[in-house]
């Protein structure tokens, strides 16, 4: 593929991201710091956020299959959770631990379940989209391209 | 925790002061302190990071194991920018140590939070705090802190 296709490839999926929900206005924060001098922050921060959310969900996982839940620890890992997907601007993952808190507040142990898994579900699209539209990237810079990062007009 | 580097002086020839701040930025999640760092750097900051209270303080020189000569970090610090929600020492608690101590006590201490809690931002500024921030942190928020900054120091 051409760089210029790549490029225009790069800038519909982006939209569609954020079009779709899956990214928010955050999201772009963190491009807007992204630079010659820093060309991989994005990667970077996002690949921080992938190893940070799987430790959690794993925590979250283990804690909810206990016998006596421990709410005040599994709220605690969602609001770190909560936390981390705000800042990256992951909006689904974030809205998912949002609605995951108020379970762990009624101590309800199989609406804390659900969201268990619904955060799982929304977290592994946004990981598999993030990580086709970084890859989509290293291309168009690997061919000499940059990205068009201005095209990205809401 | 990671340092900047060797240290510079803050004061020209001419005896004005230069624009650089060095912040010690504490956070324990790792996503946050990736995003605070790049964040203050691309404002000209040089930056320090902590992953808790406990080691914040022993940079500034207040740890367990005392120190005959202070000076090397503490003069070289303008800002601590600190998360609350922390375990063990919360940012509040690091907040008041900071305000206690008579070698500390003039370095400005910004709190971030993700909870927008009036309470909890009235406690801190109280304390002494110079500024709330609300995260998910944003280019805009580091013009805003750098701006409370100058008015302060003229």
């Amino acid at each position: 593929m051409e760089v210029v296709q790549m490029q225009r490839a790069w800038v519909e999926y982006t939209k569609s991201l954020f079009r779709e929900g899956f990214l928010d206005a955050q999201f772009q924060q963190l491009q807007l710091l992204q630079d010659e001098s820093n060309p991989d922050f994005v990667a970077e921060v996002v690949s921080l956020f992938f190893e940070d959310s799987e430790r959690l969900l794993s925590d979250l996982t283990f804690a909810l299959e206990q016998q006596s839940v421990d709410f005040k620890k599994v709220d605690a890992h969602v609001h770190q959770l909560k936390g981390s997907s705000s800042s990256i601007g992951a909006q689904r993952v974030k809205n998912d631990c949002i609605a995951f808190r108020s379970f762990c507040e009624e101590q309800n142990v199989e609406g804390c379940q659900r969201c268990l898994q619904q955060v799982k579900q929304d977290y592994s699209l946004v990981k598999s989209k993030l990580e086709a539209l970084i890859r989509l990237e290293q291309q168009i810079v690997a061919a000499g391209g940059s990205i068009p990062m201005e095209e990205l007009s809401f | 925790m990671d340092g900047g580097g060797g240290s510079r002086e803050n004061v020209t020839a001419g005896g004005g002061y230069t624009e650089e701040l060095h912040v010690l930025a504490v956070d324990d999640s790792l996503v946050d302190r990736k995003l605070v760092e790049r964040l203050l750097k691309n404002s000209s900051c040089k930056v320090t990071t902590a992953e808790n209270g406990l080691r914040a303080l022993e940079f500034l020189g207040l740890g367990d194991e005392k120190r005959t000569s202070l000076e090397d970090n503490v003069s070289k610090v303008n800002l601590i920018i600190t998360d609350y929600c922390m375990p063990g020492m919360t940012g509040y608690e690091l907040l008041k140590k900071i305000k206690e101590s008579s070698i500390l006590k003039e370095i400005p201490v910004v709190i971030m939070s993700s909870e927008n809690i009036p309470t909890r931002i009235n406690k801190c500024l109280e304390e002494g705090a110079q500024m709330f921030m609300l995260k998910p942190l944003k280019q805009s928020d580091v013009v805003k802190l750098r701006c409370n900054l100058m008015n302060c120091r003229s």
